[in-house]
């Protein structure tokens, strides 16, 4: 980032004496700023019916009852605020919220985030080669399409998959082996598996933001007898905590919107028992017909999202500036 | 960091414990646990190491064993036998010709209307970029899963369900936010002088775009389209809800299908489909690594 600032200068010096073609010079300000500013607009286009409109669409739709299919497909009623208010007077729906909370706060702040630094920093201070090897199957089990990640895990934690079988040769004798993850701990599977899927961009964020940090702040302390622990929290984790801050917000964000992991694993059951908002929704809309009230759910969930992706937009207001 | 490794560690020989101890306390406080902690690190990294593994490895052995269960073993006699069931047009190569048709073309068109918008934010300092950039990087981080129920309502309204370029035309809008922001950035990083040049020559922008900032930033160009490409080869949710059709439907959508159908039967099949289906971006994402691994050496075009 650093560095385009510093090719921007020229950029921004540029613009004062009209880089533009010639001729332009003669025109209206107002004139050269909408030439200027024609490239941007397929993108902007794009963006405002298919970004833009479904959000618009997702605010009209949830004031009415729309169905899936039939008239009321065609032809919905205005229902004003019924929906939300079915919504919030709805047990399912307050469940659905507290099962978002835990994920995201369980698999993307406290799990994707802690995980991804243990394992930066175990790369740094670890043998190389076996580094490597880990982070290189960390990094595949990102890389791979999320369906794929979602079977592999669903497999893991099968009653009969991976897990058990693990813990079967190992534990036996104290009766472990036979756990139904999937069903009597559907939040711990689906909470460990996305952080199975998703602790590669953490690592990877936090290996560059420790490459960062200089080696001879950490020699002097060294020097000083500060204990490795003590180095880590006094002077690694307030250098790069703005890669922290940064970093949990983007996995908040990416861990409000998972839906295939969930979906495939558990299908967010048992019943509704790990279904977070994005799965409710779509189960209201395409299980039970009901569009409109699967669009307040949405509608809530972006609302949810838009607040925090503001706290994003915030911490990286240098970066635009 | 380095120094407690390269630091006269690996010297103590037979003689007694005692002179290691005094020894290297004289040396280096850190050293002897340097090593110690070396050692820790190495076995909480292959536990690490072996939990990432186990399934993945499911997937590949699987895919090569006569008959898979849900649980990982190495196949005593591996067999090709999942692969040759599942290679068929029907089953797997139209979904995957699908997948590439739609990918391939979300990219294209991302990477072309992204450099577009992203050279006039980049050249011309204008009160409107910062607002704009303010909007994108929003868009970029809003979890689009979210809006999935009210984008069906939207393209049963506008009639493009189970339409292959609506489809399309939504992957490219959600990734725009994010490919935009990062091709701002490589253009910033060509140096202005180079069209400069252009336009002395008689160069309109467009022109300079084109002949001038689009060849020096084509490694930046291959990141956006790698990166969209991934992202819309791997993406389950936006066809599953938009394209209803099996004629239509790529790979991913495929693949869930066989899963719900045949999945608890033969789960070797599943995996060697899953196999077809992941190593093509495992195989680009490597490709990454190549192409921006060596940085972006534009200064040199600047000389003579």
């Amino acid at each position: 980032m650093s560095d385009s600032a510093v090719i921007d200068s020229p950029a921004s010096r540029g613009a004062g004496s009209s880089p533009a073609p010639r001729g332009s010079r003669q025109r209206q300000g107002s004139t050269r700023t909408a030439v200027r500013l024609l490239p941007l607009v397929p993108a902007i286009a794009l963006m405002a019916v298919f970004l833009a409109g479904p959000i618009g669409y997702a605010l009209y739709g949830s004031l009415t009852d729309a169905a899936l299919s039939g008239y009321r497909a065609v032809n919905p009623n205005f229902v004003g605020a019924d929906n939300y208010t079915r919504l919030f007077a709805s047990g399912d729906f307050w469940q659905s919220v507290w099962l978002t909370l835990l994920f995201v706060v369980a698999s993307a702040v406290i799990g994707q985030n802690a995980l991804g630094m243990a394992v930066a920093l175990l790369l740094r201070n670890g043998p190389q080669r076996l580094g490597s090897l880990v982070s290189a199957l960390v990094v595949t089990a990102w890389v791979m399409p999320e369906i794929v990640a979602a079977f592999a895990l669903y497999a893991f934690f099968s009653t009969d998959g991976t897990l058990n079988a693990l813990l079967g040769a190992g534990f036996g004798w104290a009766g472990l082996g036979g756990t139904t993850w999937l069903i009597s701990f559907q939040m711990f599977a689906v909470i460990l598996a996305n952080i199975w899927r998703g602790t590669a961009f953490s690592m990877m964020v936090y290996n560059a933001a420790l490459a960062e940090v200089p080696p001879e702040i950490m020699e002097s302390a060294q020097i000083d007898g500060a204990t490795g622990l003590q180095r880590f929290f006094r002077i690694t984790l307030p250098m790069v905590r703005r890669a922290i801050a940064t970093n949990m917000m983007l996995t908040t964000l990416q861990t409000l919107g998972v839906f295939t992991l969930i979906w495939v694993m558990t299908g967010g059951g048992p019943g509704t028992q790990s279904s977070t908002l994005p799965v409710l929704a779509f189960q209201q809309a395409f299980k039970f017909a009901q569009v409109g009230y699967g669009t307040a759910i949405a509608v809530v969930t972006i609302a949810v999202g838009a607040v925090f992706a503001l706290v994003y937009v915030r911490v990286l207001k240098p970066e635009v500036d | 960091m380095s120094a407690p490794t390269t630091a006269p560690v690996p010297a103590p020989q037979p003689p007694a414990p005692a002179v290691v101890g005094s020894g290297t306390a004289s040396l280096r406080l850190a050293s002897p646990r340097g090593r110690g902690v070396r050692l820790a690190n190495g076995a909480v990294l292959v536990v690490v190491g072996l939990v990432f593994l186990f399934p993945l490895a499911w997937v590949v052995l699987s895919s090569i064993a006569p008959a898979a269960t849900v649980s990982v073993s190495v196949p005593t006699s591996p067999t090709l036998e999942n692969y040759s069931s599942v290679l068929s047009w029907e089953l797997t190569l139209r979904p995957l010709w699908n997948s590439l048709l739609i990918s391939g073309s979300t990219a294209l068109i991302t990477v072309a209307v992204a450099t577009l918008a992203a050279y006039p934010l980049s050249r011309y300092a204008m009160r409107f970029n910062r607002s704009f950039l303010y909007v994108i990087l929003f868009g970029s981080c809003l979890p689009i899963t979210a809006v999935m129920v009210p984008v069906y309502a939207l393209f049963v309204t506008l009639g493009l369900l189970d339409s292959i370029p609506g489809t399309v035309m939504f992957l490219v809008a959600t990734s725009l936010p994010m490919a935009i922001w990062m091709m701002k950035n490589f253009v910033d990083s060509v140096p202005i002088s180079l069209e400069e040049a252009a336009w002395v020559d008689g160069a309109s922008s467009m022109q300079a775009l084109v002949r001038v900032v689009v060849p020096l930033m084509r490694q930046g160009l291959a990141v956006v389209f790698i990166f969209v490409f991934t992202q819309a080869w791997g993406n389950f949710f936006v066809p599953f809800v938009l394209l209803l059709n099996p004629e239509f439907q790529p790979a991913a959508v495929s693949i869930y299908t066989f899963f719900g159908t045949n999945g608890a039967v033969a789960y070797g099949q599943l995996a060697a489909f899953s196999v077809l289906y992941s190593v093509p971006v495992l195989a680009l994402y490597l490709i990454t690594q190549r192409v921006a691994g060596g940085s972006f050496a534009l200064a040199g075009g600047v000389k003579g």
